[in-house]
């Protein structure tokens, strides 16, 4: 059993070195932990107005005071706490979209590759045509015509975003579909449908992880667009989009109040980025124990 | 006794944009439990595509028939794809010629063998984690239960194309078809694994196709042999004779072309093959082998017919090998 000392995974420790990886991986664990438990630690709502305490400036500058570590809004709102609330909801729409769009996506990809022919005849034509939609234009237009509510925001956005995993999908399972362990399977009396599961989507799962962390950057990015153009998430919910949006018009005395919102949403996108790309790395097949 | 595999008249055609390739042409085959019966020929002759023909496993374009195919008794022609499914890996099992991307790279050897085995048997995972070990252990590998917890790129193309045979042999097959099994691995390994095989053939009754375009690995292990060319099987019989007394044009080209220590002169070059294997598009007219044929004449020009000469030897040539032989 000397064998188990020699298998034992070597990867992390050396790609954890890599830096990007350990910053994406804690800028987004922040993310995650503040936004679960945050509201919880913050003494403030979120909702609650206070119009005595409008425009409070945040601690380090002069007038801050460590009640409002943040400061306040326009209309009195602890910011901090809007801000950790902001983090669920642009967390919760970037991972219900990728859910959607993923599922979308990935569905039409493997079966475009592995079927080939007419089937990959169509799936590429819906790609195609997918390609020809403005994203922006599309979304702003199905949501002013349905109403915004998260719901309708998530479903725009995954309905929209899934071509990247079509195309990932469809090439990398092509790839694998004529490699010898699907031909393999087959000979030992694999039904097509298990070969599919068990086959063919754990080989291409990588790829798709990859594209995910892209892709639930960008859902979170083009939220908060629409929310800053006023048809993303409805007020009062604290999005990110949406402080950016209200901020805007005290931009120029006190700068602040959209800096830090647009600071998060950058770090945020920034640490998932170097989040998609360190999985790149450590996901390449040689990385697996 | 019936034959494990009987197969007549076999035919294989893929329709492709220029015509229609003729892939195989008519094979007849018969191998017995216990014989391994090798199939020679080179790149593009068919042997491969005759194997998955048998399997069933054809591309979706291509259309096979056949006179009959039979595994034993049952005849494969009559079974739906699901119950071919049943058949393929309990009944007859393939390994293939590269072992190094023949296992799925996602999963453990033990998850991969265990869930083949589970896939054909009513078996609880402990049980099948357990016959998997043994397997293991009977085509040679030493700590088995190390080896079941490893993902296949932990493993070298010798253990790998082991691991192959076992997962084959899992469910006891009646039939192995072997595609170039050692093509890919050094030749001590080589000489591993076709003992192997001869052992495991021994122990289990098990009837083998060989298909291979190495004539030495022919030599070592399999009892009976059919040379290939263009689709068609120009020659069949027992090893030894034929390599002893090869009566096709083309089987004593195949001969000439190996080095045999002693007989070829040093220095002297080998035999070759001169001109190129005909388009399969279409019917070919008369002998296949004609256009390189150093012994062509008019009567080439008709199909050949089949000779028999002793009761397990056959040849498709018009001449007589005296003559064939006293021609170049």
């Amino acid at each position: 059993m000397t064998d188990h000392v020699l298998q034992a995974p070597i990867v992390l420790p050396r790609r954890l070195r890599q830096g990007g990886f350990a910053v994406g991986a804690a800028i987004v664990g922040v993310v995650i932990v503040a936004a679960l438990i945050g509201p919880a630690l913050i003494p403030h709502d979120p909702f609650v107005q206070d119009l005595l305490k409008r425009l409070v400036p945040p601690i380090w500058m002069e007038g801050g005071s460590a009640e409002h570590v943040l400061g306040t809004d326009q209309v009195g709102r602890d910011y901090l706490a809007r801000l950790v609330y902001g983090a669920r909801i642009s967390l919760l729409i970037g991972l219900s979209t990728v859910i959607v769009s993923g599922l979308i996506g990935t569905t039409l990809g493997v079966a475009g590759g592995f079927f080939g022919g007419r089937v990959d005849d169509i799936v590429t034509f819906v790609i195609t045509c997918r390609l020809a939609v403005p994203l922006i234009l599309m979304a702003l237009a199905v949501v002013s015509l349905v109403g915004s509510s998260l719901l309708v925001v998530v479903m725009t956005l995954g309905l929209l975003l899934w071509e990247r995993f079509a195309v990932v999908a469809r090439a990398t399972t092509a790839q694998v579909r004529n490699l010898d362990y699907v031909a393999a399977a087959r000979a030992a009396g694999c039904s097509r449908g298990y070969i599919l599961l068990r086959e063919v989507l754990p080989n291409i799962l990588n790829p798709l992880i990859v594209v995910a962390t892209l892709e639930m950057a960008l859902a979170i990015l083009l939220e908060a667009a629409l929310s800053f153009l006023g048809l993303g998430v409805p007020p009062p919910l604290p999005s990110w989009g949406l402080m950016i949006a209200e901020a805007r018009d005290y931009m120029f005395f006190q700068a602040w109040v959209i800096v830090i919102p647009g600071l998060a949403l950058l770090v945020f996108v920034l640490g998932i980025n170097l989040l998609g790309d360190g999985l790149r790395d450590l996901l390449a097949p040689e990385g697996r124990a | 006794m019936t034959p494990v595999l009987t197969v007549e008249s076999l035919r294989v055609e893929i329709p492709v944009k220029s015509g229609l390739p003729r892939a195989v042409r008519g094979v007849d085959l018969a191998i017995g439990a216990g014989e391994t019966h090798g199939l020679v020929g080179e790149s593009g002759s068919g042997k491969s595509l005759t194997a998955l023909g048998i399997m069933g496993l054809l591309p979706p374009r291509a259309r096979r028939s056949a006179a009959r195919l039979r595994l034993g008794e049952v005849d494969l022609l009559a079974l739906g794809e699901r119950a071919m499914e049943d058949v393929r890996g309990d009944r007859i099992a393939m390994i293939f010629q590269e072992p190094m991307t023949s296992l799925n790279p996602a999963f453990t050897v033990g998850a991969q063998l265990s869930e083949t085995l589970r896939r054909h048997r009513k078996v609880t995972r402990g049980e099948a984690i357990a016959r998997a070990a043994g397997m293991l252990a009977r085509v040679g590998i030493s700590s088995p239960r190390t080896r079941l917890a490893q993902y296949p790129h932990q493993l070298s193309g010798g253990l790998r194309q082991r691991v192959m045979i076992a997962m084959a042999l899992l469910c006891e097959p009646k039939l192995l078809i072997a595609d170039e099994p050692t093509t890919a691995l050094d030749v001590t390994v080589q000489a591993q694994i076709l003992r192997l095989l001869a052992e495991l053939q021994r122990a289990m009754g098990l009837a083998i196709l060989l298909i291979t375009h190495d004539l030495s690995v022919v030599a070592r292990v399999a009892q009976r042999v059919s040379v290939m060319y263009a689709g068609e099987i120009v020659e069949t019989g027992e090893v030894a004779d034929v390599f002893a007394r090869p009566m096709h044009p083309y089987t004593r080209g195949l001969m000439s072309a190996v080095p045999v220590p002693g007989k070829v002169r040093r220095g002297a070059p080998l035999g070759t093959i001169a001109g190129v294997v005909p388009s399969l598009i279409g019917d070919i007219d008369g002998c296949a082998f004609r256009a390189r044929c150093p012994s062509a004449h008019d009567a080439c020009l008709r199909p050949p017919p089949v000779r028999g000469a002793g009761a397990t030897r056959s040849y498709r040539c018009h001449l007589l090998p005296e003559v064939a032989e006293a021609r170049p």
